[in-house]
């Protein structure tokens, strides 16, 4: 029998924390063979955020190092110009970059740190239990927005990728999605494109994921999967915001 | 820069960092301490070294962890409102034992404050600042060779003990000017780092991290981190023991305090009062035995400080029970005179 398919030796066999229905295990399976086919498991080194993604370490069997809430591109720098040879990436969401972390995130990608950063947007703080983001939707009810996100009080949802594509150290930006295969085929595509803007040392590079949170969306895995489609990528529209093509910045 | 110069304090910390093999500093700019990375960003690059000037001392501590978890000695300098935006870090670096060198040269607070001289983050240095149950090395130093020679040692015990030091001086210490020798007492030796993130080649995966979550796992790991402190206090206690052996009255002071309650001590033997000094150099480990050791026989303490009395806990603490304490301090940068600490010394006399 031929062997279609199989887990990447990137990705340890533990089965994840994650709750049932959750992109983020997706996820993680495109970033361990992004690290695989590229072949640089060897140098490659993590650095996670806090929130769901804590438990990289679990789940990719290569160096990790804790960051503390919002800092790890600050870390990523810190371990980068330590080791210019290593591959530094931070695994983040959207509570981590895009709130308590933004100074950290818009200064690496201004800087153009030659890191690459996977970021997960479901919406919510998913760990802590659902709360509002910066990246809820309009009118979405959390925890800490029953009545809804109302931009008259909790302003609009960031737009990360394209907001990072205006800065000049910024090598490629990228939104993809995780709810169809199709998607996460782009997904994987968007992946190693930005570990590859590293590995050739074009400068920062960012994916940003749309991922599901029905356990905090208060919704089931499939109605997740629509949501996704009809709600999110409507804001948070897919594509390439930037892409260098050369070191025309040199 | 090598041989004996006039030095200022700051220079010849910054210039101790290079000669300590530190080739990584973050910063963010703070008056009294900005010669720091003035000097650095010029000669860091010089022999290969990198300078981030980042965007707050939240990213600043960040990246010395980050270069810090890679096995590479890394620092920042700061002062006060800059040292606040830290602990968050500092408790990181406690929790995943990472080594890494912090420079406060204190200014005074709270809040903005004032740029003048103070020892008001005594307290935030020694006891804590960030949350859980951690410490820092903290050494204190008084003169400019310190300065230098201090912040070799401090990269020294950072590395040993997977810890941070904190070399916590005041402004008038990084701002004054003394001779000093700008070469390192003996040769620096920079430790194999086993636990650092390089890469998993040819090795299992190594972590770095501060989260334990199963059960008695943090009870276990805070007590790992115990056992360490107990031996940095069995180990590397450091402080000046001066004209102790007479001695009727004892002052115990750090930094600047020290250096003038030096004169204060010669105005007073020299009318026959018999004076020493206790000078802690290392404020974590507190020299605790010396403290209790001479406190048995010189029932007479006086603490001078440049706050309202911070050190002074630490002295009440491990003094003997018989022991007189007085304290003299002078806040939001005022500077004791010799003559103010004299009188304090006569006044504890008649108590």
């Amino acid at each position: 029998m031929n062997k279609t398919f199989a887990r990447s030796e990137c990705l340890t066999d533990a089965p994840t924390h994650f709750c049932p229905g959750c992109t983020h295990g997706i996820a993680h399976r495109l970033v361990a063979e992004a690290i695989e086919e590229l072949g640089i498991r060897d140098r490659t080194i993590g650095i996670p955020g806090v929130g769901c993604c804590v438990f990289l370490y679990t789940y990719l069997p290569i160096d990790v190092l804790e960051a503390p809430h919002g800092r790890a591109p600050a870390c990523a720098t810190g371990m980068k110009r330590a080791q210019p040879d290593k591959i530094i990436f931070n695994y983040q969401g959207d509570g981590d970059m895009a709130a308590i972390g933004t100074s950290e995130i818009i200064h690496a990608a201004n800087r153009g740190e030659n890191i690459t950063v996977i970021f997960i947007n479901n919406s919510v703080y998913g760990m802590t239990g659902g709360q509002m983001a910066p990246t809820t939707l309009l009118g979405q009810q959390t925890t800490t927005s029953p009545y809804g996100r109302n931009f008259q009080t909790e302003g609009y949802p960031i737009k990360m990728a394209e907001m990072l594509a205006t800065l000049e150290g910024v090598a490629y930006s990228a939104r993809a999605s995780l709810h169809k295969p199709k998607n996460v085929i782009q997904a994987k595509k968007a992946i190693v494109k930005a570990f590859e803007m590293q590995i050739n040392q074009m400068g920062f590079s960012m994916v940003e994921l749309l991922s599901t949170c029905n356990t905090n969306w208060r919704v089931s895995p499939i109605e997740a999967l629509d949501v996704i489609e009809n709600e999110m990528i409507p804001y948070f529209p897919l594509g390439v915001f930037k892409e260098r093509t050369g070191k025309d910045f040199l | 820069m090598t041989g004996k110069k006039l030095t200022k304090g700051n220079i010849a910390l910054a210039e101790g960092a290079i000669q300590a093999g530190c080739r990584y500093y973050f910063g963010y700019p703070i008056t009294p301490q900005n010669d720091i990375p003035e000097y650095l960003a010029k000669y860091l690059p010089k022999v290969g070294g990198t300078f981030i000037p980042a965007e707050s001392e939240i990213a600043s501590i960040n990246m010395v962890l980050g270069a810090g978890a890679s096995g590479q000695r890394a620092m920042t300098s700061s002062s006060g409102p800059g040292i606040s935006l830290m602990q968050e870090g500092f408790s990181y670096i406690a929790g995943s034992e990472v080594p890494g060198l912090v420079v406060n040269i204190m200014r005074c607070g709270p809040g903005l404050g004032g740029i003048s001289p103070t020892q008001g983050d005594y307290t935030q240095a020694v006891h804590g600042g960030g949350h859980g149950d951690y410490r820092n090395i903290v050494l204190a130093p008084a003169s400019v060779q310190e300065m230098f020679d201090l912040t070799i040692k401090g990269f020294e015990l950072a590395d040993r003990y997977r810890m941070l030091s904190v070399i916590l001086a005041d402004a008038m210490v990084g701002q004054f000017q003394e001779p000093c020798r700008l070469t390192p007492e003996k040769p620096v030796v920079i430790p194999d780092k086993p636990w650092a993130l390089t890469g998993r080649a040819g090795r299992d995966q190594r972590l770095l991290k501060s989260l334990y979550l199963g059960p008695g796992e943090q009870e276990a790991h805070n007590l790992d981190l115990q056992r360490k402190y107990d031996e940095v206090k069995k180990n590397e206690v450091m402080c000046e023991e001066k004209l102790l052996d007479d001695a009727e009255i004892m002052i115990v002071a750090f930094g600047t305090p020290s250096r003038i309650a030096k004169t204060a001590i010669s105005m007073a033997r020299d009318q026959g009062i018999k004076v020493g000094l206790l000078r802690p150099i290392t404020l974590f480990p507190f020299p605790e035995r010396q403290m209790l050791h001479h406190s048995e026989r010189i029932k007479n303490v006086l603490v001078v400080e440049m706050n309202t009395g911070q050190m002074l806990t630490d002295v009440r603490i491990h003094s003997h029970k018989d022991a007189k304490i007085s304290f003299y301090g002078r806040p939001g940068g005022g500077i004791p005179f010799p003559n103010e600490v004299l009188n304090e010394i006569q006044k504890a006399l008649e108590k």
